[in-house]
């Protein structure tokens, strides 16, 4: 069995001017111990995913599943209080602005012994000793300290680690970092992966890293998953991803990658991810793909097999070149 | 913290002399003349008239008079009253525990009932609860306090007979002044039925005080919660598990105080100013009514130490408020 199944997820907002469909019959699936990225750029629905997942999307939100499972547990028929026990103790979250994430009005010490005691149940000094335990962990200096101190008080790379004390407080099994990164300078950046990595070895706990940033991805997880304007376009582990993308799409965002440019303009890929009124008929990134034939456009692709990445695509790319062509 | 309090001090004092200013132009702009209306029907000679003027000191420049009364003031004299004679300061404190009484009882109302009513609005938002209790709390805001006053003892007075119709207890009972507070007062009498007629005695007037601080209060505690229920830390206390009364009651609350507190201070001039009203509606032997009165006897040392008086007091609510800012919100104390 594994940690988290998701067959099937589709998540469509219900808005002034219709249904928005921001995640398209999306899978997932994550072992314990698994180490799993969630690439795509802004729109492409990777977050929606997971908030469902945590059960925090708004109420306007309509959320379709084949199969939503955690350890065992049945996420779309879970109560409210049932779920309130699992979220925050078996899976947790941290997010992209640590320094707004964090409540001004509490000191850091009663944010983290909060989740401590309404999980776990501890008394006053166990929670006290977990709390400094924790801020060690992280790598707070004078966690004593540190957790009178408020978060306005704190540095943004600070806020984020007191964020993951506080994600980590129950042992979860299951940590999301939703763009855990992207606010804080390249420095500070390098240091919080190190230790989100360092944890998931220490700790055996599943990671799942959504991120759009394909550097970040290449030096931290096992397994990546892209993501498209709500669908998963392909599946591969890390190595294999950077070697041999089957997608267009996978392969324009590593043309992307500083490091990988080869001539002096950094290739982009032009245009941006539909929205709610430019939906193409045929494959979704068929309007920015520079392989795309009248089929693209009008017919929805397959899904390709797993030595091809389960890649959502009618001509896959196998070593640049997209197969199938010609037969067509 | 001690910079902070020396700072809002600073400016305490140009406004508190700016309101004696205020306060002793206003009664001098008043048309009618205080010792015609002391002499009453009868008249006053020209002599005894002039000699009137030289003793409450009306004879001097204006200037010289606001000297004179300024220099009383800063060293704790407020004058004489000229209808009752009595020191205008023994008079305000006299009467002021009964309106301290009506407004302490009418702000709890509005606070315990609008802070309430305005996170279920913002958590609701949208839904029948939201929107009835929007439009009720629209309707208490514009509604004419004596109409709405005149209204409640036809209905609950007159007409149910459930509630006295004026005063602050019957009149069957009889005690000593010990706190001046009626509430108080009536329960260390250990007279039987005493404390029952003066909470019977408050229920309307406090209603009707309370309606428009309670209409305030709903509704900026919806806006400030709904503005903070978007915010980042909220989204955090879901993730964590949090129960939504810990997520709306603790969470988003807290951060949503700072302008519920600042309309909490600023209605306690509007409970004052309101005071006048409903005291007179009910005869409440309160500082509302003794105004009101002083008015309309020119009575100038009554009126201007009266509404000196109010005004420190509002003054100095507000700037408690202002430091309880810092005890909400951490991050306001550095500013």
């Amino acid at each position: 069995m594994s940690l988290l199944e998701i067959r099937n997820l589709t998540v469509e907002f219900r808005t002034a001017s219709g249904l928005f469909r921001a995640v398209d019959s999306v899978d997932v699936t994550v072992e314990n111990g698994d180490l799993l990225a969630i690439v795509g750029e802004s729109g492409s629905g990777k977050s929606v995913s997971m908030l469902a997942v945590m059960g925090l999307l708004p109420w306007t939100a309509n959320i379709t599943a084949d199969k939503m499972e955690f350890d065992g547990h049945d996420l779309r028929s879970l109560s409210a209080k049932a779920r309130r026990q699992i979220v925050g103790k078996d899976i947790s979250m941290i997010f992209q602005e640590p320094m707004s994430s964090l409540n001004p009005c509490f000191n850091v010490g009663y944010q983290i012994k909060e989740t401590l005691r309404i999980h776990m149940g501890m008394g006053r000094r166990e929670r006290h000793t977990r709390a400094v335990e924790l801020m060690t962990q992280v790598g707070i200096p004078d966690p004593e300290k540190r957790l009178s101190a408020f978060p306005h008080q704190m540095s943004g790379g600070m806020s984020q680690r007191v964020m993951i004390a506080m994600a980590l407080a129950c042992k979860p099994k299951l940590l999301i970092a939703d763009e855990p990164t992207t606010a804080l300078d390249v420095t500070i950046q390098a240091q919080i992966l190190d230790l989100l990595t360092d944890l998931q070895e220490t700790t055996d706990m599943a990671l799942i890293l959504i991120t759009h940033d394909m550097g970040v991805v290449a030096e931290t997880v096992d397994r990546v998953m892209v993501q498209y304007a709500g669908q998963r376009v392909e599946e591969q582990m890390v190595d294999k991803l950077f070697a041999n993308p089957h997608h267009p799409y996978t392969t324009a965002l590593l043309a992307a990658l500083p490091e990988r440019a080869q001539s002096r303009h950094l290739p982009t890929i032009p245009g941006v991810v539909p929205g709610q009124f430019d939906r193409p008929q045929g494959c979704l990134f068929s309007p920015r793909c520079q392989f795309a034939d009248a089929r693209c456009k009008s017919q929805p692709p397959g899904r390709a097999g797993q030595e091809l990445g389960s890649v959502l695509c009618h001509y896959p790319l196998v070593d640049g070149a997209p197969l199938n062509k010609e037969a067509s | 913290m001690l910079l902070f309090l020396l700072r809002r001090l600073s400016t305490f004092l140009p406004t508190f002399l700016g309101v004696t200013v205020v306060s002793f132009a206003f009664v001098r702009l008043l048309p009618g003349d205080p010792i015609l209306l002391l002499a009453g029907e009868r008249g006053v000679s020209p002599e005894r008239y002039a000699q009137l003027l030289a003793k409450f000191g009306f004879d001097q420049p204006l200037w010289r008079q606001y000297i004179e009364y300024l220099g009383g003031v800063l060293s704790g004299d407020f004058g004489v009253s000229f209808s009752t004679k009595r020191p205008v300061l023994d008079e305000f404190f006299t009467l002021f525990p009964a309106t301290l009484e009506l407004s302490i009882t009418a702000m709890i109302l509005a606070v315990a009932l609008g802070i309430p009513a305005g996170v279920i609005a913002a958590v609701n938002r949208g839904k029948l609860f939201d929107q009835a209790l929007m439009t009720t709390a629209l309707i208490g805001y514009s509604m004419p306090i004596f109409w709405w006053a005149l209204l409640l003892i036809i209905t609950f007075s007159s007409g149910l007979g459930w509630t006295p119709v004026s005063g602050r207890i019957s009149l069957m009972f009889f005690f000593d002044d010990v706190t001046g507070f009626m509430l108080i007062d009536s329960l260390l009498s250990g007279q039987k039925g005493a404390f029952a007629s003066a909470v019977s005695h408050l229920i309307l007037p406090t209603i009707v005080l309370a309606t428009i601080p309670l209409a305030v209060i709903a509704r900026q505690t919806r806006s400030a919660m709904l503005e903070v229920l978007g915010e980042d830390y909220v989204r955090t206390a879901r993730a964590k598990g949090l129960s939504p009364a810990r997520v709306n009651g603790i969470h988003a609350l807290r951060n949503a105080m700072i302008p519920v507190i600042t309309v909490i201070g600023l209605s306690v001039g509007t409970l004052l100013a309101g005071a006048i009203l409903t005291e007179t509606i009910f005869s409440w032997p309160g500082i509302g009514k003794w105004m009101v009165d002083s008015i309309f006897r020119r009575d100038y040392q009554a009126v201007q130490g009266g509404l000196m008086l109010i005004a420190a007091i509002v003054m100095i609510v507000n700037l408690i408020v202002d430091l309880l800012y810092g005890f909400i919100n951490p991050k306001i104390r550095k500013g």
